[in-house]
């Protein structure tokens, strides 16, 4: 299992980072919302490798937060609920903000054990070394702890 | 942890006082070793809570207290509603009323060893595990508001198991003051098809083989003889419980300002107990507990039929059922005083003592079950509530060994099939649809549980009564 995306010419790339008895998932991008999908693709990973989710389905999700970390919270709740309450798996991501506001639409495919392998359910994106934050060379990383 | 802020009281409980705007000491119960290995997170976080309004005298972490949200993973806390205490969604976790229930099935393990093999694969069949897993049941709207309602009593109710059982559960299989209606329909769609199915992570299905007696009194009161064969569950509230623990997270840190609370660490986020979001927390927590306790109730149903079907006449009676993530309205004497508090239990396990008017009949002058879960591979324990724990920690223990490793660190240690192997060659047998969930569980991703089991016990928090080793795991 790949513990990080290769990061691609943009910069653009998830990673793992570890927690004692959870796991950390980070997205790094030139854009908030470019950050926000890789941070949900770093989710997918916790579970399985996301190259074996094929994105055959589109889902709509709306969220919103008072502040834009508190918003990559929901976001990657958002997505736990589908994942959860659909028993899908999804592997690509569009991010759209207006403000505060998300909008999104994720792709996958229902969860097949055989194929997927998956290692753990998420119960849930906690705030716990939530940081949601532009480096000097203007690259956006978002990045919590999830509970598994 | 670094020693040098703490104050050693005995050889196993560590003081710190009141600093910054601590309200309360926190106390940490542990031994040398186990506090040495702590990590610094677990000072940072149970002083933290010492910070929050109304907290009764001190917040408390057990012997295998680590890295939690907000709250250490076994932390205990005590609030009064009276003076401004708070509720916290993050003192209770997402996992809401996740636990431990122990069977007896009377039978030998000599007995059961030609067995084992048929037992773990029909066990693995029937119990669902892991992600994505379904139960047999699909509930309408008003069967879920029922069983939120009910508990385990919702599922004794249908079918699942006797009254009997009732008796042998905390809050007698049905916590009072669920209110459905505070449980949202995000939260309720997530459990739709979980009632019955064990989960993932370190939720596990064990056969147990009791190995050692430590309190043959205790034993004999528990019906607990050496050699027998015990099945343990652990799970919780599946996706309902982890729903409303997000949902309510949020609520209250959004919250938190306008009440007056300046959170130290947002995961401790928290409402007054007197208070509109307080209270709908807590009605839709202890429907929460209620699912936990629906959902272990069905799984037990399942294990018993297959034991019938392979053990013909065998009775997989109930010795106890405990529930260690909760915050639950109890009378505790402080100072002289008996007071009605709002005790959370965040990965700790309520440990009454002898006399306890909430335990059964037959158990009440010994005390209570204390249901201490292993991590595949290691031992579980059983001990009992003591009299001196009412004076200790609100009459609570710990509640397992706790990981000291990481998920990442775990995997790059152990192969999940070379362990399964490795597993079996010592005699236990691993059933999990996730090699890779089986490596990141390996039993030496866990600090040593028996460490931790004797420092409660000479801490006075619960008395050791018997030593579990496992034979067949079904691991979710």
């Amino acid at each position: 299992m790949n513990q990080t995306g290769e990061p691609a010419l943009d910069g653009v790339h998830w990673a793992h980072f570890p927690h004692q008895a959870d796991m950390g998932v980070r997205g790094v991008g030139p854009t908030l919302a470019a950050a926000f999908e890789q941070a949900a693709l770093a989710m997918t990973a916790v579970v399985t490798d996301p190259a074996s989710v094929a994105p055959a389905m589109a889902v709509d999700i709306d969220c919103e937060a008072p502040d834009d970390e508190l918003l990559l919270v929901d976001w990657l709740n958002a997505l736990i609920l589908e994942m959860a309450a659909r028993n899908m798996l999804f592997s690509r991501f569009e991010v759209g903000l207006d403000g505060h506001h998300l909008h999104a639409i994720a792709w996958g495919e229902s969860l097949d054990i055989e194929k997927h392998q998956p290692a753990v359910e998420i119960k849930g994106a906690t705030y716990t070394e939530l940081k949601v934050v532009r480096d000097e060379s203007g690259q956006w990383h978002a990045q919590c702890v999830v509970d598994v | 942890m670094n020693l040098t802020q703490l104050k050693q009281v005995s050889d196993v409980e560590w003081r710190i006082a009141p600093f910054g705007k601590m309200r309360v000491p926190a106390m940490i119960y542990a031994d040398q070793a186990l506090i040495s290995e702590m990590d610094d997170k677990v000072f940072e976080q149970i002083t933290n809570v010492a910070t929050l309004p109304g907290i009764v005298q001190a917040a408390y972490a057990m012997p295998d207290a680590h890295w939690g949200y907000g709250f250490p993973i076994g932390g205990v806390a005590a609030f009064d509603a009276d003076a401004g205490g708070v509720v916290s969604a993050g003192g209770v976790g997402f996992d809401i009323s996740c636990g431990v229930r122990t069977l007896h099935t009377g039978l030998k393990a000599a007995d059961i060893a030609p067995l084992k093999q048929r037992l773990a694969d029909r066990l693995f069949t029937h119990i669902p595990a892991g992600v994505g897993s379904t139960g047999l049941l699909r509930l309408d709207a008003d069967e879920m508001d029922a069983m939120l309602r009910g508990g385990a009593r919702w599922a004794v109710e249908h079918g699942y198991g006797s009254e009997a059982d009732l008796d042998r559960i905390e809050e007698h299989g049905c916590m009072a003051g669920a209110e459905p209606n505070r449980v949202s329909e995000h939260a309720k769609r997530r459990q739709r098809d979980e009632i019955g199915t064990l989960g993932s992570g370190n939720h596990y299905l064990e056969l147990q083989e009791i190995v050692e007696i430590y309190d043959t009194k205790a034993a004999d009161r528990f019906r607990l003889r050496q050699d027998e064969v015990v099945v343990s569950i652990h799970c919780g509230s599946r996706g309902l419980g982890h729903q409303i623990g997000t949902e309510f997270l949020k609520e209250m840190v959004i919250a938190a300002p306008g009440y007056g609370i300046e959170l130290p660490d947002r995961e401790l986020a928290c409402a007054p107990i007197h208070s509109p979001v307080g209270q709908a927390y807590l009605g839709a927590m202890r429907a929460a507990v209620n699912c936990a306790l629906a959902n272990r109730q069905v799984i037990t149903h399942l294990a018993r039929k297959v034991f019938a079907d392979i053990v013909p006449g065998t009775h997989l009676s109930l010795i106890y059922d405990v529930s260690h993530n909760t915050c639950k309205e109890e009378w505790h004497t402080v100072d002289g005083q008996t007071r009605r508090l709002y005790v959370h239990r965040k990965g700790a396990t309520r440990a009454f003592g002898p006399g306890h008017p909430s335990l059964p009949g037959e158990l009440r002058d010994i005390g209570q079950p204390v249901l201490i879960g292993g991590s595949m591979g290691t031992a579980s324990y059983i001990l009992v509530g003591t009299e001196e724990g009412t004076s200790r920690a609100f009459s609570s223990a710990c509640h397992g060994a706790g990981r000291s490793m990481s998920r990442h660190q775990a995997t790059r240690q152990w192969h999940g099939r070379a362990l399964v192997d490795e597993l079996a060659s010592q005699g236990i047998l691993i059933r999990s649809p996730s090699l890779r969930g089986v490596a990141e569980e390996a039993p030496g991703a866990y600090k040593d549980v028996s460490a931790v089991v004797e420092a409660a016990d000479r801490a006075g928090l619960a008395r050791k009564v018997a030593k579990l080793k496992p034979l067949v795991c079904i691991k979710g």
